[in-house]
């Protein structure tokens, strides 16, 4: 296979450590802290809005590719990069556009199946 | 029995009686897990890119892939049991939001496909995208100022 030869594995190893260890902070506050986790998810958004916004977390997508952003952290740092992209093409109207224009794909894929998901699955009865 | 002395001998007994905090190995449960999720996600994202697709467009299949196959596993009950033992390992990863969204989607079926299914969808996800979307709008205000 071409593609397997293709791959950069260094890339990989990044990928797996960087992306572990922004789950183990996760963890960490999951089990030290009192969050729930619908919190340590808006934390982790807006964490990596404001990251992202200052140009940080880009560092982090260029050394671990998908290990920065496939985590909630890099949902919240495209959403950044968007916005801040679009901003300086249209102005005022592309903070509003860029930001979900971005994540659209991701958050439309969500939301469809999810539905999907509700028409053919059938909710587990839960043991009282 | 003996009444404790001092707060080091109850420190002592209190470590001796409770069982050993499991947060090491949630950590370490949370560590693969989420490492493995990203570096699937780094292998189709490479794929896509071996296929001529850009950056931008790539990283977008690399989130719905996931988000669909977390859709799939959220639907036949096998990712609760693998989010009970990674913990955040799964639900930091952009899986948790696709399982925050499908999960109620599914479990509130009875209460109707409006007020259930497309209402309850977005318990956990509606908050990620206030503050998400709202963050991103400022960011981009700021940006207008500053240029």
């Amino acid at each position: 296979m071409e593609f397997l030869q293709s791959i950069d594995y260094w890339l990989l190893l990044r990928c797996f450590v960087v992306g572990g260890l922004i789950c183990i902070i996760g963890q960490l506050l999951l089990d030290k802290t009192k969050l729930t986790s619908a919190r340590i998810l808006v934390i982790f958004v807006t964490a990596g809005a404001i990251l992202g916004g200052l140009g940080i977390y880009q560092y982090l997508i260029d050394f671990a590719g998908c290990g920065a952003t496939v985590p909630l952290t890099g949902f919240g740092a495209n959403l950044a990069k968007g916005a801040i992209e679009a901003s300086k093409e249209q102005g005022l109207l592309g903070a509003f556009i860029g930001g979900v224009k971005t994540a659209a794909g991701g958050i439309a894929a969500a939301v469809f199946f999810g539905y999907i998901a509700s028409l053919i699955a059938k909710p587990k009865i839960k043991k009282q | 029995m003996n009444p404790i002395e001092t707060p080091q001998t109850y420190q002592e007994y209190v470590n001796q009686k409770s069982p050993n905090s499991p947060i090491l190995k949630n950590c370490f449960n949370a560590f693969w897990v989420g490492g493995l999720i990203c570096s699937i996600g780094q292998i189709i994202f490479e794929f896509c890119q071996y296929q001529g697709l850009d950056q931008t467009s790539a990283s977008t299949v690399v989130s719905i892939v996931l988000i669909g196959i977390t859709a799939i596993l959220t639907g036949i009950n096998i990712f609760n049991r693998i989010g009970k033992f990674a913990g955040a390992g799964t639900f930091v990863p952009i899986t948790g939001f696709a399982n925050s969204i499908v999960s109620p989607a599914i479990e509130y079926k009875s209460e109707g496909y409006v007020m259930g299914v497309g209402a309850k969808m977005f318990t956990v996800a509606g908050p990620v995208l206030v503050f998400g979307i709202s963050a991103s709008v400022l960011i981009g205000m700021i940006t207008c100022l500053l240029i």
